[in-house]
């Protein structure tokens, strides 16, 4: 991977240029610390509809008050990812509206993911205190005669005439433990304020310390319900950068696999968006279909939510006698039970009314937030993976990449089914031709990356997941980063929430179908 | 009056791995004698509240997911009584912490605890919450729930299967038929109060499962 390094002066003109030459969908942005060369940031910038990509990087050697200009104003989800590498490298960006930790506690002491952090448990304890709220936007600029940034304004986010209601971290509706705070008024949300973090086990760190192959037992855990494609994408990265050749039997497994697993997700998204709407019934007939492909997996892998399948190479195990046949048994039930969530669920009268016209992202705002999977495509952005840079077998089997236009919750529900069709669809064509082979090669005792950066992608369960690695030639990275598929979906609920009823946030939220552990990471 | 042995109609006493914890718990109740009139009604009340364990919806992560499995069809908690999840912890008689605890959720943990009423349990499920399990060494993972809560059954696995889940919640309904709830239960306790060894859970009997499978 090219990466091209611009002045920090120059970064806004040249993002600009790049950005209105078509390159509107910001892939990630990576925060980086490279020692004496000091702090930057790099970003992936690919053009949506030629969908080349491109590599830029910025850096600061200032590492006391480092500073680089925002681009939040070009991409809207730079906000949070600026947001984010502010929290785990200190880095400041100027002009962005709100430079607050995005996912550790305010009080936090220092910044983690920089190579001299101190992890002592004696600078951060467990602190049982709450953490105190801070309310207030700070915005830098850089002042004349001045090198570095200076707070240039104040702003207090909620004003004392608001009425402020918080939700969560320990709420069943957020799935997980995110935060909202919401400013109302009567039911209406005006303004939104997220808070992440809170299962933030702080992954990305961890992997600096672990050889490659103990990194693999990460991506599993990240976002759970998306564990063979994270694992595949992580695996892919790896074995791009050792010039490993894949057998065709692991291709099929591995492509398999991932199908498997995105009806798995969709299933749990179903059930689980039913359940929000109070059909209880809804969440059970689910659950029931879902163990089906939990028992194909587990004959198999050994696991039932968490697999650990994939390996660098291959996959850890072979495929048993049988086992097709049980697939395909499988891929026709659940066919024929599909009919049963468009007669209970999706057809009823209380989920058209809960759910049309409500939520609405339209295409621009999804490219510009950067919101793949289900939700962009549900907008009309054409933003499968599996088709804009094919990998494993996707580039040679039939399927079609559905699309909706009305951007709304509805249309999101609608794309889940037609998903799980697509993937029987694909699956039935591969599991009669896996071909014979070794389902793993040898690998040596110690992996090495050669030195460099190598990036892979898959479409996940809910979107474009990505892995970026960077190598100094070690057995363990020098630093990788996952991109989240979640933390675009509720960048996005800033735009999509406001001026909706209360109610509504909770169906919204199940709809974008988000996975907090894969956005705190 | 002796306190009994805590039976479970399901699995026979003798399947379950951690027998001497409990008994040893019981010896210790019966040093000193209970009035037949309160001891009986103890065993009155103790069968009804191991049979109705409410557990307040607390799942941060992956071992989330495979609680909710239990819930769903094929596993059913609902045989033997869990199957009401509350979201209010002032209705809860249990925490499942379910997941990774991090610094940032561990305020929260706390809190939730502290508003849950008496008597109230704990149980860990899954490597994280025992001790940080593939997080240990992260910068952000509290290393085991019971460094800020009293732990009463552990659940080991990443994650633990459903059936391991609901062994660790038959241990822990072992461990309430045997308490003493007068005078001792009903009573509001101090928290610096040393709580009881914990029951460990290691590999549940799947023979013992299947069993009540059907
Ligand atoms: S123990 Fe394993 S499955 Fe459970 S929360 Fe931790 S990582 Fe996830």
């Amino acid at each position: 991977m090219e990466l091209i390094f611009i002045e920090k002066e120059e970064a806004r003109k040249v993002l600009r240029t790049h950005r209105d030459s078509g390159m509107d969908f910001l892939r990630d942005l990576i925060g980086m610390d490279w020692g004496d060369e000091g702090l930057g940031v790099i970003y992936i910038l690919e053009n949506s509809t030629t969908h080349a990509t491109m590599h830029l990087a910025v850096r600061t050697t200032d590492r006391n008050k480092p500073a680089i200009y925002t681009v939040c104003d070009m991409w809207s989800i730079a906000e949070l990812y600026e947001r984010e590498v502010y929290d785990f490298y200190g880095i400041r960006f100027i002009g962005h509206p709100d430079m607050r930790r995005l996912f550790l506690r305010n009080d936090w002491e220092g910044y983690p993911l920089r190579k001299d952090y101190d992890a002592s448990e004696a600078i951060n304890p467990i602190r049982l205190t709450n953490e105190p709220p801070e309310d207030v936007q700070r915005s830098y600029e850089i002042e004349e005669d001045k090198e570095f940034a200076a707070i240039a304004k104040r702003e207090n986010f909620m004003h004392v005439d608001e009425y402020v209601i918080n939700i969560g971290p320990q709420h069943p509706a957020t799935h997980g433990v995110l935060r909202f705070r919401l400013a109302l008024a009567g039911e209406e949300i005006r303004k939104i304020d997220i808070h992440c973090g809170y299962i933030h086990r702080g992954i990305e760190k961890l992997c600096e310390s672990k050889t490659y192959p103990q990194l693999l037992a990460f991506t599993d855990r990240l976002d759970y319900l998306s564990a063979h494609q994270n694992r595949h994408a992580l695996c892919m990265c790896i074995e791009n950068a050792l010039g490993l050749e894949i057998a065709p039997r692991v291709q099929y497994i591995r492509t398999i696999m991932d199908e498997l697993q995105r009806i798995d997700s969709h299933l749990l998204m179903l059930s689980c968006a039913a359940m929000d709407l109070g059909a209880l019934t809804a969440f059970i007939y689910g659950f029931r279909d879902r163990e089906k492909v939990l028992d194909i997996f587990e004959e198999v892998t050994g696991g039932r939510l968490i697999q650990n399948y994939n390996i660098i190479g291959g996959v850890q195990a072979d495929i048993t006698t049988g086992w097709e046949a049980k697939v395909k048994d499988y891929c026709t039930y659940q066919l024929h039970k599909i009919k049963e969530f468009e007669d209970l669920f999706v057809n009823s009268i209380i989920t058209k009314n809960r759910m049309k016209g409500v939520g609405v992202l339209t295409r621009e705002e999804a490219i510009s937030y950067g919101a793949t999977g289900c939700t962009g495509r549900a907008a009309g952005w054409a933003c499968d993976v599996r088709k804009r840079h094919p990998y494993a077998l996707y580039g040679q089997v039939d399927f079609k990449e559905v699309l909706y236009t009305n951007g709304d919750s509805y249309d999101r529900v609608l794309m889940r089914l037609d998903e799980i069709k697509q993937s029987v669809h694909i699956i039935r064509q591969l599991i009669d031709n896996i071909p014979a082979g070794d389902f793993k090669q040898k690998t040596k005792p110690i992996i090495k990356l050669p030195e460099g950066r190598f990036s892979a992608a898959v479409e996940g369960s809910r979107g474009e997941f990505g892995v970026f690695i960077e190598s100094h030639g070690d057995k363990s990275p020098y630093r990788v980063k996952f991109r989240p598929m979640g933390l675009p979906l509720v960048a996005c609920m800033h735009k999509i929430l406001k001026g909706c009823k209360i109610a509504d946030l909770i169906t919204i939220g199940a709809t974008l179908d988000y996975v907090i552990p894969d956005i705190d990471r | 009056m002796e306190m009994k042995k805590p039976i479970i109609k399901s699995i026979p006493y003798e399947e379950f791995k951690d027998n001497e914890t409990l008994e040893a718990l019981i010896k210790e109740l019966n040093k000193e004698r209970t009035n037949v009139v309160v001891g009986a009604l103890d065993d009155l009340i103790n069968w009804g509240r191991s049979n109705s364990l409410w557990s307040l919806t607390f799942a941060t992560s992956c071992c989330g997911i495979e609680f909710m499995s239990v819930g769903a069809a094929r596993y059913d908690f609902a045989r033997f009584g869990f199957e009401v999840t509350r979201n209010s912890p002032r209705q809860a008689d249990l925490i499942m912490v379910a997941g990774t605890i991090t610094h940032k959720m561990a305020p929260v943990l706390k809190r939730l605890y502290d508003q849950m009423a008496e008597p109230k349990y704990v149980v860990a499920v899954g490597g994280c919450a025992i001790s940080g399990g593939p997080f240990k060494g992260s910068y952000h993972v509290v290393n085991g729930v019971d460094k800020i809560l009293p732990v009463d059954v552990y659940i080991p696995g990443c994650p633990p299967r459903p059936e391991a889940i609901m062994y660790g919640m038959m241990q822990l309904q072992r461990k309430v038929k045997i308490e003493k709830f007068f005078g001792d239960k009903n009573r509001h306790q101090n928290p610096r109060e040393v709580r009881r060894e914990p029951i460990i859970v290691t590999n549940a009997p799947v023979e013992g499962c299947e069993k009540t499978d059907k």
